[in-house]
């Protein structure tokens, strides 16, 4: 009976002041059609969550400006969030939640790789688009994917090229320490080729693995200490993940490594980590990516300012991930303006070749293999948590789906304009 | 290379202003405008050279510069054309002439990359030396050390022959062999004669030295050199056990601080606690919420905020202890399975709770100065944060012990533990003690997370890391068992740094684990088990 009253009173609710709004000449601005439903499938519980959740919000604010500019084709975009709790499987049932239930047009999701592989048998079943915004190791380039964070030559390779340059330190001895994983192993399987290639000595690498979430990191620091000390300039390529960062650099503080001595180059350390570390200690030390917050240009700074009254926290910082949603939005929103409807294929088809503003001052361009364009930043950290850029490329760097440095992927090419397919061997002439 | 020879053109100039200082001091004739150009063209290249420059000119304020500069305290401004920088306490100063002036509003910091770290650090190191504070004199000498730079020598010796600090003393002396060794054109029996003192006290960084020169030296020189490194390497490794060692008891005291709430309420009452590890992250939440409020209203108390968090994290963790227990546990008391299921439960809504109000991401506590750094003991090199926790953790331990032992709640807690309904009939208000008990297990898991928020993340997640180590630590040190638990995170953390460098973080945790499971087949009550009618329950 309650139930019954309540859902009345709310159908009347609505009607009224539905009516209200048509009385008071405040006419909805996307008169016809339905809603052009986006997804956005990031953790909002669970381990990942610290990640996450920012780039929900930044899609948010994205969908909510260009609503303001009027929205897409005429229609108005409607986000639908669902939350898959760091939860891999869940990853792959909330995709067809959102693809089956909501018929959304696009996806903006995934952090890790194993929440991207496990929705990618869903986005091709159903036959809808992913955008991935986060740095990873390559070996994959999917049609219903488009990668716009980095891809390894876009942000390793460039990172080690630099400590092993004069202003760099001229680094000859090289620790790759990670979380044990997949993206982990296999950069630091390409960046092992790639070091040997270049004529370092398989003795002056050492590689060590801990697990996610480690924190006693007394040992492996020390061991860290001990390795540079033998007489070569010694640096170190962290591809340590989450939430094992903080112990780990206030270890690094604590034993005194100081980045004259020994830099680190963090693969996954933005504004966002350092949120939580007194960084004091820490001056000096490096991180790789595409885009900091320091980095000073018009665009970034309205968009700075627009994040920060959007969460309504002077503090907010940016970070990387979120610029490649900026772009990865950007470049979606031009293709299906471009294509005039927002049918996947036609959307998908259309993709490579937009072109779209990154926040580092350049334009990023799709490409064929569904990787984008992006400069590689490298920035030493301050004592105020944020970046000082000290060099970067001067190009846009192509991403590139298949490294050239490993056995069985050198010869592997991505290309879904003219070849239509995501690993063409150019040896054996034939995909897959 | 390049570096070298701006070094050693720093070392010159040093030696003359050495001669040239009571002129300098009196007459402050402003820095070459050269400098001032070179700076504000903010290139790396062209701060390499002022910074050549500056340590060159001899004026009174290149010290104070330089320190400046390493500190991003060094401000170049457009409009003003000029160079400016703060001091430690944020007064201004007009760097070309060293006079207080005000930092105009467009000044932005120069930038400095790791390489023109080391050279400030090397110049820096040459112009203070004499410097009246000894933290600074000493952070001279360690940087000598490092740029090894020969025209230092003389300021070197010099500085030698008045200092009285055996300390200082200690890491001139190691300097000045540095240099010597390092010089090729030195006269051999100087150089054999610097190896054998770098290996007199000579660590790490004497051995990366000595290690990175023995590949060039030939002959006799060579030889002194390998007996050198040998002579270090063999210290090391004593060294290095012991290292070894007190990594282990410190892993193990943040085990047993973790685990030592969970001794009461799993191991006391028998609660099957999965919400044990969110008492822990919500004692580090009230740690952070204590600094916040120290840092906005009592900023110069800040390094205050960690005791006073201790008794705060405490209460209100005992609190929610309290809470949970009156609310949900004490309904589910004798089925085990229920309480796991609930106590889950729980556990994800404190979690949630926290994500929602605090955000999901990290919180910084920052380490008060009494925690920060490290020191060497007998060549160990310990960290002040380490330390504290492992002294934290054996007052915490023994401060349980005696509560337990020699006040009345202590008798009531075991007696109601014992045998309920005998407690019952001598009057004791058991279910008033079983709130009290949960509580206070609640309560030091709170204290737990005053110190595992100086070591970890604070954030949500930070519970979920030690719940499944301290269910290991309690059972397999014997359930109910207070000494019993404080060996057995002893024995786990000592262990697991023992397999740690053999086997890697990963495979150490695993045979760990492995052994533990053993362990429990052989000895299904752990270490210590409870012998007696309590056991048969």
């Amino acid at each position: 009976m309650t139930n019954m009253s309540f859902t009345r009173r709310g159908v009347l609710g609505a009607a009224l002041g539905g009516a209200a709004v048509m009385a008071s000449g405040v006419r909805p601005v996307f008169a016809q059609g339905a809603p052009i439903k986006v997804g956005i499938l990031h953790s909002l519980s669970g381990t990942m969550a610290i990640s996450e959740t920012t780039l929900k919000d930044v899609m948010l604010m994205l969908i909510e400006q260009q609503n303001a500019k009027g929205g897409l084709l005429g229609r108005k975009l409607e986000a639908v969030v669902v939350d898959p709790a760091s939860n891999w499987p869940l990853f792959a049932e909330k995709a067809r939640e959102l693809i089956s239930q909501h018929k959304v047009s696009a996806t903006f999701g995934c952090w890790t790789s194993v929440s991207r592989k496990s929705v990618l048998p869903v986005f091709k079943e159903l036959n809808n688009i992913l955008f991935y915004p986060v740095q990873y190791e390559g070996e994959e380039s999917e049609r219903n994917v488009f990668y716009t964070g980095a891809a390894p030559n876009q942000q390793a390779i460039p990172a080690v090229d630099y400590l092993m340059s004069k202003d760099g330190g001229e680094a000859k001895r090289w620790v790759l320490a990670g979380t044990d994983y997949v993206y982990p192993r296999t950069t630091n399987k390409i960046l092992e080729a790639y070091l040997l290639a270049k004529g370092v000595a398989k003795e002056d690498i050492m590689i060590n693995y801990t697990p996610f979430g480690h924190s006693d990191w007394q040992t492996i620091v020390s061991d860290i200490k001990k390795f540079g000390s033998a007489g070569k300039k010694t640096a170190v390529v962290s591809t340590i993940n989450g939430d094992a960062n903080v112990p780990f650099y206030k270890e690094l503080g604590n034993q005194g490594i100081k980045a004259t001595d020994i830099p680190v180059v963090a693969f996954s350390v933005g504004e966002e980590e350092l949120a939580g570390i007194d960084t004091k200690p820490l001056v000096g030390h490096l991180a790789a990516w595409n885009y900091f917050q320091s980095v000073k240009n018009p665009v970034n700074e309205a968009f700075i300012k627009s994040w920060k009254a959007f969460k309504k926290n002077d503090k907010a910082v940016t970070n990387d991930p979120m610029e490649a949603h900026v772009i990865g939005f950007n470049m979606w929103v031009k293709a299906v303006e471009k294509v005039g409807t927002v049918d996947i294929d036609k959307v998908i088809d259309t993709l490579p070749g937009i072109e779209a503003p990154n926040l580092t001052g350049g334009v990023s361009k799709m490409l064929p293999n569904h990787h984008i364009t992006k400069p590689v930043l490298i920035g030493e950290v301050r004592g105020d948590g944020q970046f000082d850029v000290v060099w970067q490329t001067k190009d846009l760097v192509p991403g590139d789906a298949w490294t050239d440095h490993l056995e069985g992927s050198k010869d592997l090419e991505a290309d879904w304009v003219t070849l239509k397919c995501g690993n063409y061997n150019t040896k054996l002439k034939k995909c897959g | 290379m390049r570096i070298l020879a701006l070094l050693r053109g720093i070392g010159l100039a040093l030696c003359l202003a050495l001669v040239a200082l009571p002129a300098a001091a009196q007459d402050a004739r402003p820095l070459p405008d050269e400098i001032v150009t070179r700076f504000l063209a903010d290139s790396f290249g062209d701060t390499e050279a002022a910074i050549g420059a500056v340590a060159a000119s001899g004026a009174p304020q290149a010290a104070d510069m330089l320190q400046a500069l390493g500190d991003r305290r060094l401000f170049i401004s457009a409009s003003a054309k000029g160079l400016f920088y703060r001091d430690g306490a944020g007064k201004g100063f007009d760097a070309r002439t060293g006079q207080p002036a005000d930092v105009p509003a467009d000044a932005s910091a120069v930038r400095l990359n790791n390489r023109l770290r080391g050279v400030v650090q090397a110049a820096l190191g040459t112009l203070t030396l004499l410097s009246p504070d000894p933290v600074q004199r000493l952070r001279a000498a360690e940087s000598v050390f490092k740029s090894r730079d020969p025209a230092a020598l003389p300021a070197i010796e010099q500085a030698l022959a008045r200092e009285t600090n055996a300390r200082i003393r200690n890491v001139f002396e190691e300097a000045r062999a540095a240099i010597i060794i390092a010089d090729t054109k030195a006269p051999e029996a100087s150089r054999m004669a610097a190896a054998s003192r770098i290996a007199e006290t000579g660590d790490q960084d004497g051995l990366a030295l000595l290690r990175q020169l023995s590949a060039q030296a030939t002959g006799n020189l060579k030889s002194v050199i390998e007996s050198s490194i040998q002579t270090i390497e063999r210290r090391q490794q004593i060294r290095q056990a012991g290292q070894t060692v007190w990594f282990g008891i410190s892993l193990g005291s943040v085990l047993l601080l973790a685990a030592i709430g969970l001794a009461i309420t799993f191991g006391v009452m028998g609660v099957i606690n999965m919400a044990h590890g969110e008492m822990v992250m919500i004692g580090a939440y009230v740690t952070f919420m204590t600094q916040e409020v120290f840092r906005a209203r009592f900023p110069h108390l800040l390094d205050w905020s960690l005791p006073i968090a201790i008794p705060l994290a405490f209460i209100i963790t005992g609190l929610v202890g309290v809470l949970i227990e009156r609310g949900v546990i004490r309904f589910l008391y004798g089925r085990p399975l229920e309480t796991l299921l609930a106590t889950f439960g729980v556990s994800l809504i404190l979690q949630q709770a926290v994500r929602s109000w605090f955000g999901p991401t990290n919180r910084e506590v920052s380490a008060p100065s009494y925690m920060s750094g490290s020191f060497e003991f007998i060549g160990l090199q310990i960290t002040y944060g380490r330390l504290w926790i492992v002294v934290f953790t054996l007052v915490v331990f023994f401060a349980l012990l005696l509560l337990l032992k020699a006040t009345p709640l202590g008798l009531q807690m075991r007696a109601v533990t014992q045998n309920r309904r005998m407690a019952a009939s001598m009057g004791i208000r058991t279910r008033f003690v079983d709130a009290m008990t949960f509580g206070l297990g609640s309560g030091i898991a709170g204290i737990a997370g005053v110190a595992l928020s100086q070591i970890d993340n604070v954030s949500p997640n930070l519970g979920q890391n030690y719940i499944i180590d301290s269910f290991m630590v309690v059972v397999f040190g014997g359930v109910g068992n207070l000494w019993g638990t404080l060996i057995s995170a002893f024995t786990l953390g000592i262990a697991n740094k023992l397999l740690e460098p053999f086997a890697g973080a990963v495979l150490g945790k695993i045979i760990i684990l492995v052994l533990l499971i053993l362990f429990i087949q052989k000895r299904p009550r752990g270490l210590f088990a409870l012998k007696g009618r309590a056991v048969e329950q």
